[in-house]
């Protein structure tokens, strides 16, 4: 006899449970901090505990947005430009007269519009992929930076600009509480929100979505809005903590952010991941780096790591993801 | 030597469930032209693939030239001359005419293996000039017009002697002119000594160009005759057989008022002057060919595609939909054709897919309600019977009758006036089926107007109250269900009425 009641209880399996990525990321996490307190006998406190995400922080704020992007199954290339030129028309309108706050909301604008092109872009050149479009972009953004500074630095800003990226309230970096502010709001679009199921529903069938009424170039275009915004925010942080700033800024950050969200169980093919994985992941690679001064060794060992970790966990996810695909078909 | 160049008798072929072939005979004489003629899944398909070498047969014998052969594979018929030209002409568009006639077989120097570009073009050009064709064998592929491309398919079954030439379906995708064309190289291959099976559904073809006919229906065969001793109404027979008779009760629901009109839509090479109207509590039939452009009007209507003329009338006022969007929130759904790519996300539970069109429903404020997603689908899932365990499943876990019914259940929870039904039963077993035809008799006992796109007759005539036939683009008969028969859809499905409208590119 067939069976006509739908359950509404999720079947938990504690399978499935333990089987999440995020518990494998928390494992090396933890790990990395074992590893670095015999490293340093000093390290185990709660003062480098809060402090050395300052180190780091500034680019994370790139990576909550860079994951919907790549749930969204696009790819955005152009945010390292978007910083540099953001903070470099900053800085340029601080030192022309603009009054500092004035000019940080520049710097916001400046990005948030930077987006908006990109978006813009990709909505209107449906033919031009997402990568051709930043690539193009990148380059763009970086030019007009080097165009306005050339190569030089600016800066000399206010005495109080440096809170942002070096203050501290209650013995909590302000950088630390803007990021878990930010992380949680993200968290809360992602996996709350109408917003959130579209950007999952795009990445995972797009067309399904056309056809089910969702506007897809509206999500894709403020996705690409709030990219260029907090794009924005990474300038003023990174800008504030080293006091000046130049054409080159933020070199190299898209790829450095995009290796974050994939280790943080991302599916580069779009529709699947949790903001808590790319936060895991900052947080992985952060402390990893700090730990390698400890001992010394090159920040380019870094990148050798970083290298290693997003194949060995690229290649973990595939495995799992190909399990779990094999779709049990019942009989009707 | 026998008579025939090859004799097909009594082939039987079964797939799991289904029989596609059974008792079939058939045979083909040096220099003529034979038409297969068929509905849709009458097994014409299956009948060329086993001469092809595609499937084989599970009961029955073939003879070539009299002799008895067994054709295992696609070399096998390669080997007889056997050869097959396809509706959607499977080349390489990159590659110049040259390269794709002699793919496979390319002319090369004995020793360095190297390719002899000359003599390859020269065998080429003279080819294609047998066949009375003007272009350039250096021509890229890709930039020739289908109607060139289907010449260089044959150059290619010529380049290797072949006797046989299977044309399935070349018509379809060809505008007047390009089939006269066909025609023509037709005829010369014929008067050459070429055997040619011709496919078709275009009634055009077969008096234009056939010697002979051979008839199936539901997978048996009804015969075989000469062009001079069947006239067209008795090949419709043929093709269709009895009546059909009622199999699915239509319920008598009463007709309100008019809630979408349609005033001479047009899209430039898709469809062009279409005229209808659709009633509440109304089930509409669009039938026709495959290719007929039914969903392509349809998609206009919904807002995937636009149209350049015309008006749509919905519920009293003009609309021009541009999105989906616009269209589900006036009232208007669509279930698509392509369940698995359009209708679903598969990797997705029940629930999330049924609140995909009207994510505002089942929100406050932007913020979903799990609570609210979980109890529509459970209404919904128990009310339309999806098997199915919990609103936790994946769509993907489900029977394709049980896909469609759920893509039924992310229509209601919109709040919508007409639901359009793209091939609702393709490819969903005969329970499922009723379930769908029990699920529409509901609605539109509800009072909502639907329109179902189907091919099958079964369908168009025992649930529909009126029935609109598309050939080519165009209208070509408004039909009410009480008075007509199958012959007279049929006939306007293929009938002559012409019209100068492009299909596709």
């Amino acid at each position: 006899m067939a069976q006509r009641e739908l359950l509404i209880e999720r079947q938990r399996s504690m399978k499935r449970f333990i089987m999440q990525w995020e518990w494998l990321l928390l494992l090396i996490f933890m790990m990395i901090h074992v590893v670095n307190s015999f490293l340093s006998p000093y390290y185990l406190n709660f003062n480098t505990f809060i402090r050395t995400p300052m180190t780091f922080l500034d680019k994370s704020f790139l990576v909550l947005p860079m994951t919907f992007v790549i749930i969204l199954g696009n790819i955005d290339i152009s945010v390292g430009s978007t910083v540099a030129l953001s903070s470099v028309i900053m800085a340029t309108a601080y030192n022309a007269g603009v009054a500092m706050p004035l000019a940080m909301l520049l710097c916001l604008v400046v990005a948030t519009t930077c987006g908006l092109i990109n978006g813009v872009l990709m909505v209107k050149f449906k033919e031009l992929s997402a990568v051709i479009v930043t690539l193009s972009t990148m380059t763009i953004y970086r030019g007009v930076a080097y165009v306005i500074l050339e190569d030089r630095a600016a800066g000399n800003f206010p005495n109080w600009f440096s809170f942002l990226g070096w203050g501290s309230i209650a013995g909590i970096p302000f950088m630390l509480i803007m990021f878990v502010i930010c992380a949680v709001l993200f968290g809360i679009l992602l996996h709350k929100t109408t917003f959130g199921r579209k950007i999952f529903g795009i990445g995972n069938n797009k067309n399904a979505c056309i056809y089910s009424g969702i506007e897809t170039n509206r999500v894709l275009l403020w996705v690409s809005i709030l990219t260029g915004l907090m794009a924005g925010f990474t300038a003023l942080f990174l800008t504030s903590r080293m006091g000046s700033t130049r054409p080159n800024v933020a070199q190299g950050y898209e790829l450095e952010v995009i290796a974050m969200v994939v280790l943080g169980g991302v599916s580069t093919a779009g529709g699947k991941g949790k903001i808590i994985g790319p936060v895991l992941a900052i947080f992985i690679i952060g402390f990893l780096s700090y730990g390698l001064g400890l001992v010394n060794i090159s920040a380019q060992v870094l990148l050798i790591i970083i290298g290693m970790l997003l194949i060995i966990s690229t290649m973990i996810l595939n495995i799992r993801f190909k399990r779990m695909k094999k779709p049990r078909v019942l009989q009707s | 030597m026998s008579e025939y160049i090859l004799e097909l008798r009594g082939i039987s072929k079964t797939f799991p469930g289904v029989k596609a072939l059974d008792d079939v005979n058939f045979n083909l004489k040096p220099g003529e032209i034979h038409s297969i003629m068929g509905e849709n899944g009458a097994g014409k398909s299956t009948l060329i693939k086993i001469m092809t070498g595609v499937y084989i047969a599970d009961e029955g014998q073939m003879f070539f030239n009299g002799e008895s052969v067994v054709i295992k594979n696609t070399n096998d018929s390669q080997r007889l001359g056997i050869a097959a030209i396809y509706q959607y002409v499977t080349s390489y568009p990159d590659l110049s005419v040259t390269e794709n006639i002699f793919i496979r077989h390319e002319k090369v120097h004995p020793i360095t293996k190297k390719i002899r570009w000359k003599a390859m073009h020269q065998a080429a050009s003279e080819l294609l000039r047998q066949l009375g064709a003007s272009f350039d064998p250096r021509t890229r592929m890709g930039t020739l017009s289908v109607a060139q491309q289907q010449i260089v398919e044959i150059a290619k079954a010529l380049s290797v002697n072949a006797r046989i030439i299977i044309m399935d379906e070349p018509t379809a995708a060809l505008s007047n002119r390009e089939s006269e064309e066909l025609y023509r190289v037709t005829e010369k291959l014929r008067n050459d000594g070429v055997a040619i099976i011709f496919i078709s559904h275009r009634m055009e073809d077969f008096y234009r160009l056939a010697d002979r006919v051979t008839v199936l229906r539901d997978a048996k065969y009804i015969g075989t005759w000469n062009k001079s001793d069947i006239d067209h109404d008795k090949l419709v027979m043929a093709m269709v057989g009895r009546e059909i008779t009622q199999m699915f009760p239509k319920r008598s629901v009463r007709i309100g008022k008019e809630i979408l009109r349609v005033e001479n839509l047009g899209r430039e090479g898709y469809f062009k002057d279409i005229s209808f109207n659709l009633h509440k509590g109304e089930i509409l039939a669009l039938t026709g060919l495959v290719g007929a452009g039914r969903t392509e009007l349809c998609e206009s209507l919904y807002g995937i595609a636009p149209f350049d003329e015309g008006a749509i009338w919905f519920d009293g006022k003009q609309v021009k939909f541009r999105h989906p969007r616009e269209a589900l929130d006036n009232g208007l759904g669509y279930l698509p054709e392509d369940r698995l790519g359009h209708g679903l996300v598969l990797d997705w539970e029940l629930f999330r897919n049924v609140s995909l069109p009207a994510l505002k429903e089942f929100s406050f404020r932007g913020f979903l309600s799990l609570m609210k997603e979980i109890r529509k689908t459970k209404e919904f899932g128990e009310r339309l019977e999806v098997k199915a365990t919990s609103v936790f499943d994946k769509a993907a876990t489900l029977s394709g009758g049980n896909q469609q019914k759920i893509i039924v259940a992310k229509l209601l929870t919109a709040d919508l006036k007409v639901i359009i039904l793209d091939e609702p039963t393709k490819g969903v077993d005969v329970g499922a089926k009723t379930a769908i035809f029990d699920i529409m008799g509901d609605l539109a006992e509800m009072g909502y107007g639907i329109i179902m796109i189907s091919s099958e007759m079964v369908e168009v005539l025992g649930l529909s109250d009126r029935i609109v036939v598309m050939k080519e683009g165009r209208v070509t008969a408004v039909l009410n269900t009480a008075h007509t028969s199958q012959e007279q859809i049929l006939r306007s499905a293929l009938g002559s009425a012409n019209g100068e409208v492009n299909h596709g590119k």
